[in-house]
């Protein structure tokens, strides 16, 4: 379908975006690849009065070295961040989790900022944010503030992003030595979303897992750490065995949905076992 | 609501126009400048027969809008052949190799095979499934849409 008809602007800078958005009011809306919004434009699930086009903005581009993290910039394509070589050497779970976004024509539009402020449960890339405690640099009329992932994603498509607010770039801790990652989604057809998805970090030394994290995709409105799988795995040896009872705890505390692609049961069948298989792949075992 | 002034190249040429800002750029490629070879399948971005190159990467035009192409180059199928006989090498593949049946979904098909293809230029089987993910053929053709970007590949030198 056609849209329904809306005033376009593109501002050069945020500061400019973010006047932009305070003047188009309370139905103004921000779109950068727009790989999200305009199927939703489409539909006319959405009538924006106004959308702010932030695709242009330079300095909301390019991935760059801060120290101990990298900073992604928002408008960062998937295409980009999958390609980046800072992000494969220091954050190879993003690099691959972008890679399994959708198809190549939609990782060529759709920015990682855009991912992460449309906070779709389904969506990859919210998953790894929280996994690796990656932090959104958000700008409003009072200025820049910082949002750790565990407190940005809200619910079902719901960011603590305020409405004037824009997300302009992603601090994501570099993994050290001894870290390695894996990244699993299962799908039933191809360029679909994630049924369940898991993100995986191991810290391995010697025969023993150290550390780990675990993070899942759409089981519940929003990405959840796995936390009994990562009390269950700290300190336990890296083999199959432990990896297997540790994962068998996949599911607590989630609150997955049913809907046509898996009912909530299957859900948490899939949590556990694709757990297992992420923190495996991930542990070298 | 305003029309907006756009700049867009389209295979080659500039057009200077003016467009709503709803304009999706597939209908600016097909009504407002007559390039009617982009084709509209699914209208909800999944099955890619309206892939284009955006700025020489593959994207689906019906999920961008017109006001955002302003300034960049699309190419569309239309524009691949070098003058009236000389077919690109993936349009001649997809000929050689009877990669299409109906032939709808074949402009995207052979869009995104051109994306694949100067990413890649030697890709396996596998990727070249993995690589045309985003273009569905109802006509479940995808057998003989396989070996086109394989002998694509082979005329354009990327296999010896």
């Amino acid at each position: 379908m056609i849209p329904i008809a809306f005033d376009y602007v593109r501002p050069g800078t945020v500061d400019e975006a973010i006047s932009a958005l305070a003047a188009a009011g309370e139905d103004g809306k921000v779109i950068s690849g727009g790989q999200s919004l305009m199927p939703v434009l489409r539909l006319r699930m959405a009538a924006p009065t106004t959308l702010v086009d932030i695709g242009s903005i330079a300095e909301m581009k390019g991935i760059t070295d801060g120290g101990d993290h990298l900073v992604v910039g928002a408008n960062a394509t998937h295409y980009e961040v999958m390609n980046d070589a800072l992000v494969k050497q220091h954050a190879p779970l993003l690099a691959q989790a972008a890679g399994t976004v959708a198809d190549p024509a939609i990782r060529h539009r759709g920015t990682f900022g855009g991912s992460l402020a449309h906070a779709d449960p389904a969506g990859d890339l919210p998953t790894v944010a929280l996994a690796l405690d990656a932090t959104m640099v958000a700008k409003g009329p009072n200025g820049t503030r910082e949002i750790a992932a565990k407190d940005f994603f809200v619910d079902y498509f719901t960011s603590a992003l305020e409405p004037e607010e824009i997300l302009v770039a992603v601090k994501v801790p570099k993994l050290g030595d001894g870290w390695s990652t894996h990244y699993e989604k299962f799908n039933r057809t191809a360029q679909a979303w994630a049924t369940v998805g898991v993100a995986a970090a191991v810290k391995r030394q010697n025969g023993t897992i150290t550390e780990a994290r675990v993070a899942l995709t759409n089981m519940g409105p929003s990405p959840v750490r796995a936390s009994s799988v990562e009390a269950a795995l700290a300190g336990a040896a890296a083999t199959t065995d432990a990896i297997a009872a540790a994962a068998a705890n996949a599911a607590d505390g989630t609150r997955p949905t049913s809907d046509l692609h898996a009912s909530a049961e299957f859900r948490e069948h899939l949590a556990k076992v694709l757990t297992k298989r992420a923190v495996a792949q991930a542990a070298g075992v | 609501m305003t029309h907006i002034p756009i700049s867009v190249t389209v295979d080659g040429t500039v057009y200077d126009v003016e467009v709503e800002p709803r304009r999706l750029l597939v209908h600016f490629l097909r009504e407002d400048i007559g390039r009617v070879g982009t084709v509209v399948g699914c209208d909800t971005s999944n099955c890619g027969a309206c892939t284009v190159l955006l700025d020489g990467k593959s994207v689906k035009s019906c999920s961008v809008l017109a006001v955002q192409a302003d300034g960049h180059a699309v190419l569309t199928v239309q524009g691949l052949a070098e003058g009236e006989h000389k077919w690109h090498p993936v349009q001649e593949a997809f000929k050689e190799c009877h990669g299409l049946q109906c032939g709808y979904c074949t402009p995207g098909m052979v869009m995104a095979a051109v994306d694949l293809l100067q990413e890649n230029p030697n890709p396996s089987e596998e990727e070249i499934r993995e690589g045309l993910e985003g273009n569905l053929c109802r006509c479940t053709g995808y057998h003989n849409i396989v070996k086109s970007v394989e002998y694509a590949a082979e005329l354009m030198g990327g296999k010896s």
